[in-house]
């Protein structure tokens, strides 16, 4: 029920809470994060600090049809970062990270399936692969399960609170800060070390459905993963990578649901409007059906582009067994596309599923854009660990890689641990951040402004038309980039005329202003790549090639003095034999 | 896909100090009215997770496709058990379908 809103600063509370670790997001990251720590150390005070609450929260809070990497018996961690490496285009990836993921993925995937998690067996009682590297499982309460563990090893867990900034102390990060989104309080974590697990960015490019009555988060990312945890470190000139490498996926048409689930796990081809196979017709050179993903991802818009739409997965082989299977795998993750099917009244052996592509999302643990970190998980600012999606350098993670990454960040953490106290409050620090949290709350009923919603619906479209979204098949130009950068100036600097009527209200307004900051370096990454490296993920109109001098990653840091972003490379490193370009 | 919420059927929890469906909203969308009766404060804002819908205890949740997106009017209801789920989904020509599996194990 509605909660008196605050008339001034000062009727805010503050909380201040001392702790070892302190996790921001307890999603599947943050979980696991947060079990490693009470496993390592009991007696280590281990506290998440979550906007939602930790039982349903994030990108697997629908539930999960699938851990899509898991070792099988015959193939080495070495090989499966030769496939990742290949998925993207031969990289450049950091091999280092991707190999110390792979060595600690099927331990994590393993602890699911002991804490309850039902995989699906092969009579013999192996995992059942769906593709190469993938096994099916039925994860309708992956989360609850992840969650449930967490607090029963005593993680002390913090819901509804939003983190806002990082703690410093000079360069050092010692927590986080934010507010309480029932409680209305300002939040205070003190710690020793920080893990920041808060998902990916959705949101900041408009999805094609967004104009449709009720389904303005018709989106396949969790659109209440917005980047905070990228924009909290950017302000902090921490130095983020690859952020030119969005995540554009093919999904299934006006729901924006998964697709590999039919494509890979029901041998379904992906065809166009004149029942060819796209893939095998056009990309055969690449791979064909196994060209990387990015390919995959781009196909479907490519042929809609040149007038060969619409584009479907076809289904129309599958036997009424296989469509019961296809039909509980999502269920188990995304259940809304079974009801979709409903309203349309299709039997999918009839009508082929229809697919297009998505809206662009940042997502570390499935492309590689986040924080530059180094093997212990660590961010360029001291204290600050970054896991899973946040977490820049290797793609592909998905579920098991996310969580064995969570894993690490925490040994990572506790090392660091053993060698910091914590210094004192810097109370000036702490008033100036509740003063800026608070602000869109306390602008008085009279004040004309714009609302948290007005500004996204700008930012979104500013960044679909102009950065290379669906509604201009991800292209982009010098010019256009230009652009979007101008009015993203304009829009952080018009961020005084956001106010918000309450506290979910102020949640959406920094919502904005993260995804504004998230958006002005992915922007300045793609102007730095002057050359397309991966169609769709990364398009530039004006420099349709690869071209071998961006064999490198682009790494960029927001100047804390001028504002400015500073955009760099640093070099590709091969660690793992083989040829680059294949699996 | 918004929720529609039964408030015939909405208890409001029993009072309790928060409603199930708002403690599982990720986007912390669901709330208490001043009747006592769970809302969804923004339906655009809604991911369709159906968090919501699988734990209210009386089956008050509903999820619906927008008229944009699908026709009038299919439906998808689960039944969760301690450790299975039933859906059953009705399309909009009345065809029904059921889909029953195991969706925890015994822990370890
Ligand atoms: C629809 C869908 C289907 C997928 N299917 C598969 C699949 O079949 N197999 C597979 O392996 N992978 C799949 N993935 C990918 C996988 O789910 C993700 O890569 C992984 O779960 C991400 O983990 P994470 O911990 O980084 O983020 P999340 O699990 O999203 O956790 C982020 C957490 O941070 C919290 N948070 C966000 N902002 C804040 C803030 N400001 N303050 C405090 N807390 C905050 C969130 O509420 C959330 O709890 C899928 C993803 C989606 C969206
Ligand atoms: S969970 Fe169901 S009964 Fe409880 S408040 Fe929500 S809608 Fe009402
Ligand atoms: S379906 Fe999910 S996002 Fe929508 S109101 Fe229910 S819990 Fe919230």
């Amino acid at each position: 029920m509605a909660k008196k809103l605050p008339d001034n600063i000062d009727e805010i509370q503050t909380e201040v809470i001392e702790t070892d670790l302190l996790i921001v997001g307890g999603g599947n990251a943050g979980c696991f994060s947060a079990i490693e720590g009470k496993k390592i150390n009991p007696d280590l005070k281990v506290t998440i600090m979550e906007k939602a609450h930790i039982s349903r929260s994030g990108a697997t809070a629908a539930g999960m049809d699938a851990i899509n990497t898991y070792i099988p018996e015959g193939k080495t961690p070495e090989d499966l970062v030769r496939w990742s490496r290949s998925q993207v285009g031969g990289g450049p990836i950091r091999e280092d990270l991707a190999l110390s993921n792979a060595k600690e993925l099927n331990q994590a995937v393993d602890d699911l399936e002991a804490w309850g998690l039902p995989i699906v067996k092969n009579e013999d009682g192996t995992f059942k692969y769906r593709g190469a590297w993938d096994i099916s499982i039925h994860g309708e309460q992956l989360k609850p399960i992840m969650a449930e563990k967490a607090i029963e090893v005593g993680a002390e867990v913090y819901n509804r609170v939003v983190a806002t900034s990082l703690l410093m102390d000079g360069e050092r990060c010692v927590g986080a800060m934010g507010f309480g989104v029932k409680d209305g309080k300002f939040y205070v974590f003190r710690a020793k070390a920080v893990i920041i697990s808060t998902g990916g960015a959705c949101g900041l490019y408009k999805s094609y459905t967004s104009d449709a009555t009720n389904s303005h988060h018709q989106t396949w990312m969790c659109p209440f993963n917005v980047g905070t945890g990228y924009a909290v470190g950017i302000r902090q000139e921490a130095e983020m990578t690859s952020m030119e490498q969005r995540w554009v996926a093919t999904r299934t048409k006006d729901h924006c649901g998964p697709v590999d689930t039919i494509s890979v796990g029901y041998k379904s081809a992906i065809i166009n409007a004149k029942g060819d196979r796209i893939l095998q017709k056009h990309y055969a050179h690449l791979g064909g059906d196994k060209a990387p993903r990015y390919i995959r991802a781009n196909a479907p818009m490519e042929e809609w582009l040149a007038g060969r739409g619409p584009t479907f997965v076809d289904t129309t082989h599958l036997s009424p067994e296989e469509v019961k299977e296809l039909k509980i795998d999502y269920l188990n993750e995304r259940p809304t596309f079974v009801l979709f099917l409903a309203s349309r009244g299709q039997d999918i052996t009839k009508d082929p599923i229809e697919i297009y592509g998505s809206d662009p999302y940042i997502v570390g643990g499935h492309t590689q854009s986040g924080y530059w970190v180094d093997l212990e998980r660590m961010t360029t600012i001291p204290g600050l660990f970054a896991a899973g999606e946040t977490a820049g350098g290797s793609p592909n993670k998905f579920v098991g890689g996310c969580a064995a990454e969570g894993k690490l960040a925490t040994r990572g953490a506790i090392n660091y641990i053993s060698s910091v106290s914590l210094p004192e409050l810097d109370s000036k620090q702490v008033g100036q951040e509740k003063e800026r949290v608070f602000a869109p709350l306390l602008r008085g009923p009279e004040f004309d402004g714009v609302s948290p919603l007005e500004m996204e619906e700008r930012m979104q479209r500013l960044m679909d038309e102009y950065a290379g979204g669906t509604s201009q098949f991800y292209r982009t130009n010098e010019e256009r980039l230009d652009y979007a950068l101008k009015h993203l100036k304009m829009l952080q600097s018009q961020v005084i005329y956001l106010y918000a009527k309450d506290l979910h209200d102020l949640m959406n307004a920094h919502e904005v202003i993260d995804r504004l900051d998230v958006a002005e370096v992915l922007t300045h990454h793609l102007k730095f790549r002057k050359e397309t490296r991966w169609q769709g993920w990364q398009t530039r109109s004006d420099y349709p090639e690869i071209n071998p001098e961006f064999d490198c990653f682009v790494e960029s840091r927001r100047n804390k003095e001028t504002g400015e972003i500073e955009a760099f490379t640093r070099p590709y490193e091969q660690i793992v034999s083989g040829d680059r370009y294949k699996p | 896909m918004p929720p529609r919420i039964d408030i015939e059927k909405c208890d409001g929890c029993k009072a309790q100090e928060e409603p199930l469906c708002e403690q599982v909203c990720p986007g912390g969308l669901m709330s208490l009215g001043e009747n006592m009766k769970a809302y969804c404060r923004q339906l655009r804002d809604c991911w369709d997770c159906m968090a919501c819908v699988k734990i209210c205890p009386v089956g008050a949740i509903e999820t619906r496709v927008p008229y944009q997106l699908g026709y009038h009017v299919a439906k998808l209801i689960p039944m969760m058990g301690t450790d299975t789920v039933t859906w059953t989904c009705q399309d909009i020509n009345g065809k029904v379908e059921r889909f029953k599996y195991r969706n925890r194990n015994d822990a370890e």
